[in-house]
């Protein structure tokens, strides 16, 4: 609609506003480079903080410690739930400490680290006082909001990816590989086995995106960021919790993290495409829903910071 | 709710560039006429399109009118100023801390939204044109603000990088001119956070002249800094002004400006109480006249009876508003009168004295 109000009047008065030879430099570019362009110094400057780089190193460590606890005490058994028989697995194959690793993480280390890098992403320049200097420049704010998403959601896909590949190599070190057995008992290649391991890691990252979108809208009502990262991590354990409560079982499809786990229909024969479909659907729902309220505040609200 | 504003905007085309807008210049128009001392205003001029086509009298860079802001904690931080920043002018815009320069600053360039009013930056309508008028308008707003875990450069990368009218290939080259310009190109190695604070100002300077501009907002620019700091700062507003480039600088002490200015907007607890030339304000002081003499009694008696306002008899002197009375007239009464006149004068007060007097003392922050 902008656009419209924008280029009609064209012909009008071109050089209405002052008219100056200066306002040739001032033409918009490339959207699309453009917005790259943001976006990169986004990734460049998320992925040089070392609090961040930090974060990213507890990933690797903590595989790491997983996949050599398990093998110095052989596992046989843990609880309930999928765990028991990722662990049943573990001893006859390696890959199956990737599915392990991510399960573990995801109940608290995961979102941990979306918690902090979205709840960082708007309050953090607000607490800065950047804010203020981006959208004078004008760097536009549902450009602006649009691109700290993707570096978020980018930095969760790079998290899980990372928490995948070095528990797999881990796997490969400690354990034997081969042949996968799924879960409903068929075997399959360890090429199959490997693409699933890589969709599984995809779904993670979309329920990571969703908690992400959590975390920019709740990002947007504050300028401090610990206020923000914490009030991300209390509500999606508040959620985690709920999700185990059997009173709450009414509520229990529409809690953000309750489709998390649900990767394991990817280790069945056939895929369980309905439940998948139905975790993608509530991740999406999150997404719009959380978007729009990060959106409509972000794009209203006078920055006094 | 929404800004109305223009997104990530892959669809806006070259043409649809700053200055597209046939309405801003009809739109500022209305908006200058009730500022009482606004100098050059074009005021009511007709036919925006004609007067741009020949460029005869170009928008004022900055329009407002009746420009508000209520905080919804209820606080009237800005109560409906109109202000007209006539192109090519450096203003001053002054005003006791709190008085609410930098809440109008960052209604200017679209940071707070207003509650009531208008205004346009260079005759094009704001909060909507933002996307369309701010790459032509540096600003420092409320002191520097920039990572502390990077450089100088990589710090003025950041911010080209956010601007969509920037071109990449000549980043470089534009950030190490702008760092140049400020002096700060000899510290490029050293991280923000181990500048000094008079460095992390003219960093922030040195980002508002990344591109070139055509207004530049600079909100209390020497706030902070010593006495030789203050001096580069203003030595750099001159050297932009005389560029061409229109120049708008808060501050809280007249006399950091006064030197600078052309133009002058003084607030006081939200209102704007004078805008005008400098020179306007300098002639606003009403003078008095002051005798010196050995009979201030009688003197006084004579001031009394010539209807002046305001006598006062002092140790040896007395005195009076001088209103429209001559000097020369009040002397001869005095004289044949029989008063001993050993000295006559009228003194007009400073411009501190009267921008002290616009804006109250002191501690009467009120609000």
């Amino acid at each position: 609609m902008s656009t419209a109000e924008l280029s009609a009047p064209r012909g009008g008065a071109p050089a209405a506003a002052g008219g100056t030879p200066l306002a040739a430099h001032a033409r918009p570019r490339n959207g699309l480079a453009t917005w790259l362009r943001l976006l990169g110094s986004e990734l460049h400057l998320m992925f040089r903080r070392w609090r961040n780089l930090a974060l990213l190193g507890v990933l690797v460590v903590l595989p790491v410690v997983l996949g050599i606890g398990l093998r110095v005490s052989s596992p046989s058994g843990g609880g309930g739930g999928p765990n028991a028989s990722f662990f049943a697995q573990l001893a006859g194959n390696g890959v199956f400490l990737s599915f392990l690793a991510l399960t573990i993480l995801l109940a608290l280390v995961l979102p941990l680290v979306i918690a902090v890098v979205a709840g960082d992403s708007i309050a953090g320049e607000a607490g800065l006082g950047t804010l203020r200097y981006l959208l004078t420049v004008p760097a536009g704010r549902t450009r602006l909001l649009s691109v700290k998403y993707a570096a978020v959601v980018i930095f969760g896909l790079a998290a899980c990816l990372l928490v995948s590949a070095v528990s797999l190599i881990m796997g490969a070190i400690l354990f034997p590989i081969g042949p996968v057995t799924l879960l409903s008992g068929t075997t399959v290649s360890l090429a199959d086995g490997l693409l699933r391991l890589l969709w599984v890691t995809l779904y993670v990252a979309a329920g990571m995106a969703a908690l992400a979108a959590i975390g920019l809208a709740i990002s947007t009502l504050t300028e401090h960021p610990i206020g923000a990262i914490a009030a991300i991590l209390v509500l999606a354990v508040a959620s985690e919790v709920a999700d185990n409560v059997a009173q709450f079982a009414v509520i229990h499809p529409y809690l953000p993290t309750h489709f998390w786990l649900s990767f394991d229909a990817l280790l069945r024969a056939p895929i369980d495409t309905a439940t998948l479909l139905h975790g993608l659907l509530s991740f999406a729902v999150y997404i719009v829903i959380f978007g729009s309220i990060a959106w409509a505040r972000f794009t209203s609200a006078d920055v006094t910071s | 709710m929404s800004s109305g504003e223009v997104v990530s905007a892959p669809g806006v085309r070259e043409d649809a560039a700053p200055g597209a807008e046939a309405a801003p210049g009809a739109e500022a128009a209305p908006g200058a006429d009730p500022a009482p001392g606004a100098a050059p205003a074009p005021g009511a001029t007709p036919a925006p399109g004609a007067e741009s086509a020949t460029g005869a009298e170009p928008a004022p860079a900055i329009v407002t009118s009746g420009l508000t802001k209520r905080f919804s904690s209820g606080q009237l931080a800005v109560d409906g100023i109109d202000m007209v920043v006539p192109p090519g002018s450096v203003y001053g815009f002054l005003g006791p801390n709190g008085s609410g320069k930098t809440t109008t600053i960052r209604m200017l360039l679209g940071l707070v939204y207003p509650t009531a009013g208008s205004h346009s930056l260079l005759g094009v309508p704001m909060p909507k044109g933002t996307v369309q008028v701010l790459p032509r308008v540096g600003s420092l707003v409320e002191g520097p603000a920039f990572y502390p875990q990077l450089s100088g450069p990589d710090n003025l990368a950041r911010v080209d990088a956010a601007d969509r009218t920037a071109d990449p290939r000549t980043a470089k080259q534009r950030i190490t001119e702008a760092l140049d310009r400020v002096g700060l190109l000899a510290a490029k190695k050293k991280h923000y956070r181990a500048y000094s604070l008079g460095m992390k100002q003219r960093l922030a300077i040195a980002a508002s002249l990344l591109q070139p501009r055509e207004l530049i907002i600079l909100d209390e620019p020497t706030n902070g800094l010593d006495p030789q700091g203050t001096r580069e700062v203003r030595g750099l507003i001159r050297e932009i002004a005389t560029d061409g480039i229109t120049v708008l600088v808060s501050s809280h002490l007249l006399a950091e400006v006064e030197q600078i200015c052309t133009q002058v907007g003084v607030m006081r607890t939200g209102k704007l109480v004078f805008q005008g030339p400098l020179e306007e304000l300098r002639a606003r002081g009403s003078a008095r006249i002051r005798v010196t003499t050995s009979d201030p009694a009688r003197a006084a008696e004579v001031l009394g009876k010539l209807g002046l306002a305001d006598v006062t008899a002092g140790e040896g002197e007395a005195s009076a508003a001088l209103g429209d009375q001559a000097p020369e007239q009040v002397t001869r009464e005095l004289v044949y009168a029989g008063v001993p006149v050993a000295g006559l004068d009228t003194p007009r007060p400073s411009l501190e004295e009267l921008f002290v007097g616009l804006t109250g003392e002191g501690f009467d922050v009120d609000g």
